[in-house]
């Protein structure tokens, strides 16, 4: 992942957004611009990667002590969207010291708030989606997810669901009524022939896209009306301002109630200490992102606020490579996807439960 | 005050005193609660992964003993109900055994919810002032509000009979009934709470439906009285309190009427689900039938609804339900069915298939097997503490001595 490049045009719109300007803190390589915590870093680029090497060399030396110490401080800190910016400030650096003593490097938190007269919004052609997945492995690189061995460190937050085609062709008649669509086409009507899912999402096929299968990507549909923060008992998981449902990682308590209440089945409880290679990990994150999640909290995606916040768009966005996958500001009607939604056949996934996603899909 | 400064020692010398089947009883619960304790240590070190929760299915036996013994706990009311609305004479003089229960039982929910969070470190968080309480959304903060409430109840009503009792004073009604009344009521909240708890959720089709409270509260007023009367046979067998046939037939009734009710609400589900059989009915599918080959709930389900037809068909058998050497057969038959029914055999199913079609199964692991075992230890090892206590002040063997003991034995 390239953090040095140009964000590609600004998806949330250049008027209302502070995006344009993306704020220094969100890149580690740029010169810091206002005093701050971070204020003992030199303004030129070239003091500042001998400074932070020599930061994170120091950091290195005693990494045990401050991993101990500054842990121990998170476990009294409140809850975030409470906090004041002084304090928010603080849960960050302190964040920064642990993270970069952990992994080895120097790590950016950044707390970049919403930006007034944002709506985010996605949408997603699923004509066009050839079934590569490379949204998925993108999304786990830039989102520090667990990707151990065992079924219990490995999260992804997109799933591509795979459908087969042709359920209703000639051949197949007589097998028995497929149990996704529910349509009898012959076949005992009381026992379905075989095991149909409705959808494989762990599917290995030598190349893509293959003759009898849709695809159908799902992740968190960021609600307007989230089951998940309702039943909430501690307020951890919250809408921001500008659309997303974010995770206060170090408030949430691990009841997975959210976890039930989600429709969508998108968020993923870390088990065990996620598994995280320290060269692999992406030092450029949010707090309500993806900076590092510990054991027993609930996370799912959040539309990659470390990289949206600053006017780029989700990994998943900007890896895709048939441009299935569209994203920007809902309240800018020159956007893209404004666009597609006054002009493209559009739905929302499981539309009945009135949760509202911001999530869209739509072909031509 | 001297009464209550004496009323402490008093009663633990005497609980913590016993014979070598008291001791043998309790040292067998005591190494069964540290095996409990190693699995909660592994648990909050290694993560939850040392058991057989996933992402798919992230609610096991943890929770389904958590919603089973809210049901118990409020069960209790079946003694209290009878005992002061109905002014039931034999009930009336045990009462006090079914708050012990009570809070025996909101104390094992409270260690399954330990035992459940992934995170039991934060639980300060769900502390108001201190933490963030999400009220009135969040159903699960109204569950915590309720169960602590019907504990503080619970302790403050049993706790207050069993001092008068102690000291030789009487009852204030003025305090105690209200404060009776209050608790029955509140039994009936914790365990509809619970039950909305799981049904306010459309992400899961099986418990999405209105009848999961009156069916968890009927369930409750089954399996609670089926431990009750189990409970009241061991102490008739083992010590000098004599607990009257008529309160534990008055039990069996409520237990005949409220089975006879969880059954038909159960064969009411079975008929309108799988009558038209949409993909909202899969989940009971697959506790009924199995789902695209995987089976494992599917005797678990069968061999309850035997156990609970063949409890109701005993129960409802007047010769049987009379019959003190028979009722704890039946007793156990619908205990142990309505566990099943409504422990694993509701909560699991509401994680098959995922909300994305998935169908995947449960394996709790050993760790949480013992776990689970351990908890439960937890739970009768405080529950014989106090009805032993209870008992030993309703005999008279724990009895204010006067002050002119108290202060020579100082």
């Amino acid at each position: 992942m390239n953090h040095n490049e140009a964000p590609p045009s600004a998806p949330c719109g250049a008027k209302s957004c502070q995006c344009a300007t993306p704020a220094a803190s969100a890149n580690p390589v740029l010169p810091e611009t206002k005093p701050s915590r971070r204020g003992f870093l030199k303004a030129s680029g070239a003091v500042l990667s001998v400074s932070s090497l020599m930061g994170t060399a120091a950091l290195m030396a005693k990494s045990d002590d401050v991993k101990a110490t500054v842990e121990w401080a998170e476990h009294f800190q409140g809850n975030y969207r409470l906090m004041t910016d002084a304090e928010k400030a603080e849960a960050r650096a302190r964040l920064e010291k642990r993270y970069s003593a952990q992994y080895h490097k120097k790590v950016i938190v950044d707390g970049t708030e919403a930006a007034p007269g944002v709506l985010m919004g996605y949408a997603l052609n699923i004509k066009k989606c050839i079934g590569c997945r490379r949204c998925v492995k993108a999304c786990v690189e830039e989102n520090n997810q667990s990707r151990g061995e065992k079924p219990g460190e490995r999260i992804e937050w997109i799933q591509v669901l795979r459908m087969e085609r042709g359920e209703f062709s000639n051949d197949k008649m007589n097998q028995g009524y497929p149990e996704g669509l529910g349509i009898q086409v012959g076949g005992n009507a009381y026992t379905p022939a075989g095991a149909v899912l409705e959808g494989q999402y762990h599917y290995e096929p030598e190349a893509v896209p293959e003759k009898d299968a849709n695809y159908m990507p799902i992740a968190c549909m960021q609600c307007e009306k989230p089951p998940c923060v309702k039943v909430c008992p501690v307020r951890t998981t919250y809408r921001e301002a500008d659309g997303p449902v974010v995770i206060d990682y170090n408030w949430c308590i691990g009841c997975r109630m959210c976890m039930s209440a989600c429709p969508y089945w998108a968020r993923r409880m870390n088990v065990t200490t996620p598994v995280l290679p320290k060269e692999d990990m992406n030092p450029v994150t949010h707090y309500l992102g993806n900076r590092p999640r510990m054991r027993g909290v609930v996370e799912k995606c959040h539309w990659c606020l470390q990289r949206t916040r600053q006017g780029r768009y989700p990994a998943c966005v900007e890896v895709c490579p048939v441009g299935a996958r569209k994203f920007g500001n809902l309240l800018d009607p020159e956007s893209e996807v404004s666009k597609i939604l006054a002009r493209k056949n559009v739905f929302r996934l499981k539309a009945e439960l009135n949760t509202f996603p911001k999530f869209f899909y739509f072909y031509d | 005050m001297n009464t209550l400064i004496s009323f402490v020692p008093d009663y633990w010398r005497y609980v913590l005193k016993g014979g070598a089947k008291f001791y043998s009883w309790m040292g067998l619960l005591a190494v069964l609660s540290c095996i409990a304790m190693y699995g909660f240590y592994l648990q909050n070190t290694e993560g939850l992964i040392v058991t057989g929760l996933t992402n798919q299915i992230h609610d096991g036996l943890y929770f389904a003993n958590l919603v089973f013994l809210v049901g118990v706990a409020a069960g209790a009311v079946t003694i209290v109900f009878p005992a002061y609305v109905y002014h039931n004479e034999a009930m009336h003089k045990v009462s006090v055994l079914g708050e012990m229960l009570a809070i025996s039982a909101v104390v094992m929910v409270m260690l399954f919810v330990f035992a459940h969070m992934g995170r039991p470190d934060r639980l300060w968080h769900m502390i108001p002032y201190i933490g963030i309480y999400n009220l009135p959304g969040s159903m699960l903060g109204w569950d915590v509000l309720v169960l602590n409430g019907y504990l503080m109840l619970n302790f403050a009503c049993g706790f207050y009979y069993l001092f008068t009792k102690y000291s030789g004073s009487e009852v204030n009604k003025k305090i105690f009934m209200p404060l009776i009344y209050i608790s029955i009521v509140w039994a009936l909240s914790i365990h509809t709470v619970t039950a909305y708890l799981i049904a306010t959720m459309p992400a899961r089709p099986m418990w999405h439906h209105s009848m999961m409270p009156i069916r968890f509260i009927v369930t409750a007023f089954a399996a609670g009285p089926c431990l009750i009367i189990l409970i009241f046979q061991i102490i008739r067998k083992n010590t000098k309190f004599w607990i009257e046939d008529a309160a534990i037939n008055l039990l069996s009734v409520i237990v005949t009427w409220c089975l006879g009710l969880s059954l038909f609400l159960s064969l009411s589900e079975i008929v309108v689900e799988l009558y038209a059989r949409t993909e909202h009915a899969n989940g009971l599918y697959y506790l009924m039938f199995g789902l695209h080959g995987l089976t494992n709930l599917v005797p678990w389900f069968w061999g309850s609804l035997i156990a609970m037809v063949v409890a109701f068909a005993m129960f409802l058998t007047p010769s049987i339900r009379t019959n003190q050497k028979l009722l704890p057969i039946a007793c156990v038959l619908a205990f142990g069915g309505i566990w099943v029914e409504k422990g694993m055999g509701l909560i699991v199913p509401g994680f098959i298939p995922s909300p994305i079609g998935e169908v995947t199964e449960y394996f709790p692991t050993l760790i949480e097997v013992m776990m689970t075992i351990g908890l439960w230890a937890m739970g009768f090892f405080m529950l014989t503490i106090l009805l032993k206590g209870a008992i030993g002040i309703l005999l008279g063997d724990i009895k204010f001595q006067g002050n002119a003991v108290a202060q020579a034995s100082q």
